[in-house]
């Protein structure tokens, strides 16, 4: 069987990695598994930030190790290890079928799996500059321009910046003869100006809030974002929102910037949809999903203006959940999830995709690392572009408030009912934005929300948002995902309840 | 429970084991070697190693199961005012060796910091002991075997188990060039447990060093007979309620005010206790220390340069007291370090992880009892703060709220949204039960009491 590795790092050399793979599954096979994959996966990280002129964070990492999922006695076992020897990755594999054997103490049926092609292939996400080889001066003197930038702003009493760079590459190999080699370079970078005045905190960040903005890419994304030409412009308006009115409390049009949109779709439409959750995999941890199976082409979640997808393929851009196969060995796909309005798919996995009559998984089983078992998560779930203009959008408002820039998110277990706060809010009157507001909230019930939406605007608004700190599992894994969105209007929204003493 | 109660099967994995701490130290030995031959002026190695194991249920069968360990190294170096750190978890000498030169290439790259201290040398610890064999020893077929126990009650009760059952073992060796020379070790497990019956859910979850502390049957228990009464819940109106929090939902709420008492975030203007030291900010049933001794407590008597860690009365009565300091804070403020830093170098600077909410002696139950109407929270979930200075938090309730009316539970309640500051709250504790190690799912493990509160603010209900 040949293999490409184009493009696999020098570190221990590509041969030995398949070896790994392949000993660690004649293991199993040889100790009574059934089914198998193992991935052995490489992080790099670079981490650098800055707060008030001086360097804060520095620091690189790397993570190299082989994590092994097993089926035997018709039960699931997973282990990993860092000994990457033979003697060593045998014993992890031992150890996984153990494991197994004893999750059939208590189990209820055999776990079977939709039936999935195999591969041989290998695949590098775009990266035209590869951060790792950018100096260090580069990168540092570029966020301490940007922190000084921000604290020439009078009343500014806090400035920080961070990039965060990683290089992922996974050999992932199966029972049933697939053998994948993935490479990602994953960039992000953000700035936040504070000020704390009287008896209040107010901040503004940019691209987007708590971290950035983060893509599938290289260097090229930190330059792409200007971040010194938005410094001045992000520090005066965080200095601007202690003199400008409160948000005020009331039922009415509601108009989201793309990045709090993206955080929206991924709270209220990208974690309901995760068929995990909505078989009570979940049920401790995470929570369920108010999508039980019924619901299937059986809900209008949204107005028939809103379509929609769950798309991990390359052609729909290079954000956090853009892959060739997933870490079951799954090629990307694209999935309707809401087309015109209608409740159309869920996100599956081989064990799952059967269960709602589908023919093969999704393909959204995704691992942090090597050390952790792969778990349905979201790709890339994002709205796709309407037909407005942004400035057509805010001239067709009578009254309204444009909110932007997240601060704050929350939702229940069953992701009925969610509340966000934004940074920044403008009140707009006859087509126009009229004045800023500060603490910006609103709040509402999942299905209400997005049969409400009236308008989305166009392509030209449209961003693949990252969200770099999605939280899901035990043992916890943290992974990216990506939100395409542009600004959209909502009609009836409840406004103000964060700050309401009612 | 009893790890030893019955022998594991042939089959079955044995539990890992540490390696022993003098290997570690020898590792951490050949970085400062090595760096040294580098001409490296102060060098500083952390170790860190980690067995983990979780056995995770639901629909009262296990459906992920898995065990992991590995070894982390981290060397920071320090030369001229310059530092930076690099993080690996290869061992051979030639990948230490590298990691040297990439951490002093991090560290030539950065403008030097004015600011920057020596590193600390050689420090004394007071010993503590979180280490328990048995714990150690449990296998993946033991917490099998218990969580098959919970299945199968939930499925004679006619109820639904989803949970996780973990049990772990770490070591931290930390030397730096200069002296310091500190190990810590520890076990710890896990018993998490939902229990659905119907649309109703209800919790409970116990999580200690050593696992024979907790009883995962009794826990079942526990979260089963509330799920019996959470059926049919109670649409009421938002408002201002009296609440009766379970140690849980105290931990999720005081717990996200454990960074606001770094001196870091009071110098940067971004703790809600900025100009605010010494006044009676909470009310004076309020008193809050940060005691890594605690015997209820776990984690590493030394921060992240290896300064031991103080017993630091924070609050005292309402009125906060002290903050805790790293090196670098303590110098700037004129006040000794309290062994709290983390790890250099970080924008961060501090802050107490080990947290003891001072409590009183009311038990939950004669909370209750003392309540003419109000609600009885056992959780709370997807806690975010929604104002930094006033610490005004949001989420919602979950897994068991229930209406309480002339001194006995009523029935349960559809779960609310609260935006409540944490300020506010802690002014308005009415009733303290005696302090527990607590544990939940938003803040890390501290010491808390149940506390009865009045006026606690419900904004909005959600549709269960």
């Amino acid at each position: 069987m040949g293999v490409s590795i184009a493009g696999t790092p020098k570190f221990f050399g590509a041969p030995e990695m398949w070896d790994y793979c392949g000993h660690s599954l004649d293991v199993a096979r040889l100790r009574g598994a059934t089914y198998a994959d193992v991935r052995v996966m490489h992080h790099r990280q670079r981490d650098l930030t800055t707060k008030n002129g001086r360097v804060g964070t520095l620091g690189q990492s790397e993570s190299i190790g082989l994590g092994i999922r097993v089926v035997a006695n018709g039960a699931w076992g997973f282990a990993s290890t860092d000994q990457l020897t033979r003697e060593g990755v045998a014993q992890c594999a031992a150890q996984a079928v153990a494991i197994a054997r004893s999750s059939a103490l208590a189990k209820k049926e055999n776990v079977r799996l939709a039936p999935e092609d195999s591969y041989v292939d290998s695949w590098q996400g775009p990266c035209l500059k590869d951060p790792f080889e950018i100096p260090l001066e580069t990168q540092l003197d570029l966020l301490l321009a940007t922190d000084a930038a921000m604290r020439k702003v009078k009343g500014v009493t806090l400035s920080e910046t961070d990039m965060q760079f990683r290089k992922i590459d996974s050999w992932f190999a199966s029972s049933s003869g697939s053998k994948i080699h993935q490479r990602r370079v994953v960039s992000g970078c953000g700035i936040v100006a504070t000020v704390f005045q009287g008896d209040a905190i107010q901040k503004r960040s940019y691209p987007n809030s708590f971290g950035g903005q983060h893509v599938l890419g290289g260097y090229e994304l930190i330059e792409s974002m200007e971040l010194l030409r938005h410094a001045p412009r992000v520090a005066e308006e965080a200095v601007a929102l202690h003199s400008a009115p409160q948000c005020p409390e009331k039922v009415g049009t509601l108009i989201l910037g793309g990045s709090q949109l993206g955080l929206q779709i991924h709270e209220s439409v990208g974690h309901p949809i995760e068929l995990d959750r909505v078989l009570g995999q979940e049920a401790n941890f995470a929570g369920t999903s108010f999508l039980t199976l019924d619901k299937l082409h059986n809900l209008r979640y949204a107005s028939p203006i809103v379509n929609v997808v769950a798309d991990a393929r390359p052609a729909h851009g290079a954000g956090l959940g853009t892959f060739a196969y997933d870490d079951e060995g799954v090629p990307a796909q694209r999935i309707d999830v809401i087309k015109d309005g209608e409740f159309s798919g869920y996100l599956s996995s081989r064990e799952t995709a059967h269960l709602i009559g589908l023919p093969r998984s999704g393909g959204t089983m995704r691992t942090e690392g090597w050390n952790r078992l792969p778990m349905i998560r979201m790709t890339n779930v994002s709205i796709l572009p309407g037909s407005w203009t942004f400035d057509n959008l805010i001239a067709d408002t009578d009254a309204g408030i444009l909110m932007d820039t997240n601060r704050s998110w929350s939702i229940d277990d069953r992701r009925y009912q969610f509340q966000f706060s934004t940074e920044i809010a403008w009140e707009i009157k006859g087509g126009k934005k009229v004045r800023m507001l500060k603490n910006p909230s609103y709040s509402g019930i999942t299905t209400e929300f997005w049969n409400s939406c009236d308008a989305v605007s166009n392509a030209e608004n449209w961003v693949l948002w990252g969200t770099p700190n999605c939280g899901k599992g035990q043992p916890m894994q943290v992974m990216g995902t990506g939100h395409g969105a542009s600004p959209a209007r909502f009609r009836n929204v409840r406004i103000g309840t964060a700050f309401s003493n009612e | 429970m009893s790890p030893k109660s019955k022998s594991s099967p042939k089959h079955a994995a044995p539990a890992a084991a540490l390696r022993s701490q003098r290997e570690l130290q020898q590792i951490g030995a050949t970085v400062l070697r090595l760096a040294k031959a580098r001409g490296v002026p102060e060098t500083e190695v952390h170790l860190d190693e980690t067995i983990q194991a979780l056995t995770r249920f639901a629909n009262n069968t296990i459906h992920q199961h898995v065990a992991e360990h590995g070894l982390v190294v981290s060397i920071r170096t320090a030369c001229d005012g310059r530092t930076a750190r690099v993080t690996t978890n290869r061992v051979d000498e030639d990948a230490l060796r590298s990691a040297i030169d990439d951490c002093l290439s991090l560290a030539s790259h950065q403008p030097k910091d004015p600011q920057s201290l020596a590193m600390p040398g050689k420090q004394k610890y007071r010993a503590v002991r979180h280490f328990h064999a048995s714990t150690a020893a449990l296998t993946a077929h033991e917490r099998a075997r218990a969580v098959k126990a919970s299945c199968q009650f939930a499925e004679k009760r006619g109820q639904v188990a989803a949970g996780i059952f973990s049990t772990g073992q770490s070591q931290t060796v930390l030397l730096n060039s200069r002296g310091v020379a500190a190990a810590y070790r520890q076990t710890h497990g896990t018993f998490s447990v939902t229990m659905q019956q119907g649309s109703a859910a209800s919790w409970a979850k116990g999580n200690a060093g050593d696992v024979r502390q907790f009883d995962p049957m009794e826990l079942t228990k526990v979260a089963s007979d509330k799920a019996a009464r959470a059926e049919n819940p109670v649409e009421l109106a938002p408002g201002k309620f009296t609440v009766i929090l379970e140690p849980a939902a105290v931990l999720d709420l005081v717990g996200f005010l454990f960074y606001d008492f770094s001196a870091t975030a009071v110098a940067d203007q971004r703790s809600c206790f900025a100009n605010r030291l010494g006044k009676q900010l909470l009310g004076n049933n309020i008193t809050i220390t940060d005691d890594v001794y605690h015997p209820d407590q776990l984690g590493t008597p030394f921060d992240g340069e290896g300064v031991p860690r103080q017993r630091v009365l924070l609050v005292d009565r309402g009125v906060v007291k002290n903050l805790v300091y790293s090196r670098q804070s303590a110098k700037q403020a004129h006040k000794k370090p309290t062994g709290h830093g983390f790890a250099l170098p970080n924008e961060y600077g501090e802050a107490p992880m080990n947290l003891v909410v001072a409590g009183g002696k009311t038990s939950v139950e004669e909370m209750i009892a003392s309540t003419d109407r109000g609600l009885l929270v056992t959780r709370l979930w997807y806690i975010r703060e929604v104002d930094p200075y006033e610490k005004i938090m949001t989420g919602m309730t979950r897994d068991g709220l229930f209406l309480i009316e002339k001194g006995k539970i009523a029935q349960a309640a559809k779960n609310f949204r609260f935006n409540q500051s944490v300020l506010e709250m802690l002014r308005n504790v009415e009733l303290l039960g005696p302090a527990r190690r607590a544990t939940a799912e938003e803040a890390f493990e501290m010491v808390v009491p149940a506390m009865k509160v009045r006026k606690f603010h419900f904004s909005e209900v959600t549709k269960f």
